[in-house]
């Protein structure tokens, strides 16, 4: 067994953001493998998945709308379905709304503006997977891209989302205008995740700001930990 | 059968790109409220019906061509 824990990053027509998280996953110590959209299940010993950024299917529809036809999907909802970390970044988060398997939709930007700099971001729950590198009320900077990442929840939902501690992430300044400046959240069992910010782009102070890698180097860990565990 | 589908932001919901259509009328000189862009389908549908032809593209929306949480949808059935 390899001391890299494996991760699929999958590649939809349309990523661009699939080969960033590989190289930043294999800085972080992954075995980063690339998994097209047309796969019918994920390498061996995958310890984690992660939806990279892009365009998957050019936005057609609504964005993620798609992708969540691509036969690959049906293997990451069984993953999830068992437990498996699964980390949605940008369109990738998309891609989990559309599929039912994170709550919420993505609109467009409140000021239709593409979204292109970096943001701080407060960490609201550090009792997932995915944060828990991070201390309660941590302030990460993190750069975000996006026309379309503004997070909705109606009222109910959102009241829902936020007693069981789904709301993970919160932008710390205006981004969006996403509801309750949400950006990013995790399903119940809290194993699926996604954000609209992209770590991948953040794994190193020469690019402006390391934190993203607190968040993808925790991951790593649940993956390695997930693989060493007895099947 | 000619279904059409139309797609609205739902009631309530902020469409900023209706608000920046209607600024842009305005600024050509309408006097226009209210503006919202959605999003319009046409699909031909084998149905015995128009109702079932409307059945069939009520689905449809509901699985993929509409987001209930954020999105409403009208379907009208052209009659043969």
């Amino acid at each position: 067994m390899s001391l890299r824990p494996r991760i699929a990053v999958l590649v939809f027509p349309g990523s661009n953001d699939d080969r960033d998280a590989a190289w930043a996953l294999g800085a972080l110590g992954a075995d980063a493998q690339l998994v097209w959209h047309a796969e019918t299940g994920l390498p061996r010993e995958t310890g984690a998945v992660v939806l990279p950024g892009g365009f998957s299917y050019g936005d057609y529809l609504r964005c993620g709308a798609i992708a969540r036809f691509a036969p690959v999907l049906d293997a990451v909802r069984a993953f999830a379905d068992d437990g498996g970390p699964v980390l949605g970044i940008c369109n990738g988060f998309q891609i989990l709304c559309e599929a039912g398997l994170l709550p919420g939709a993505l609109r467009r930007n409140r000021d239709l503006e593409f979204v292109c700099r970096d943001v701080r971001i407060a960490v609201e729950r550090t009792d997932t997977v995915f944060t828990a590198r991070c201390e309660p009320g941590q302030e990460l900077t993190i750069p975000v891209k996006h026309g379309e990442g503004s997070w909705y929840a109606d009222e109910q939902l959102y009241g829902e989302l936020e007693a069981a501690g789904q709301l993970v992430l919160r932008y710390a300044e205006d981004c969006n205008g996403s509801v309750g400046d949400v950006a990013g959240v995790c399903n119940e069992r809290r194993n699926v995740f996604g954000l609209m910010p992209h770590p991948e782009h953040a794994v190193d102070p020469l690019l402006g700001s390391g934190d993203g890698a607190l968040l993808l180097a925790a991951l790593v860990e649940a993956a390695r930990e997930r693989t060493l565990a007895p099947a | 059968m000619r279904v059409t589908v139309l797609v609205r932001p739902k009631q309530g919901i902020l469409d900023p790109q209706g608000e920046a259509v209607e600024g842009s009328l305005r600024k050509l000189g309408f006097s226009v409220g209210g503006a919202r862009v959605g999003r319009l389908v046409d699909l031909d549908i084998e149905a015995r019906t128009p109702d079932e032809a409307k059945t069939q593209a009520e689905r449809m929306c509901r699985e993929l061509l509409a987001n209930p949480l954020i999105e409403s949808f009208e379907i009208e059935v052209e009659e043969e």
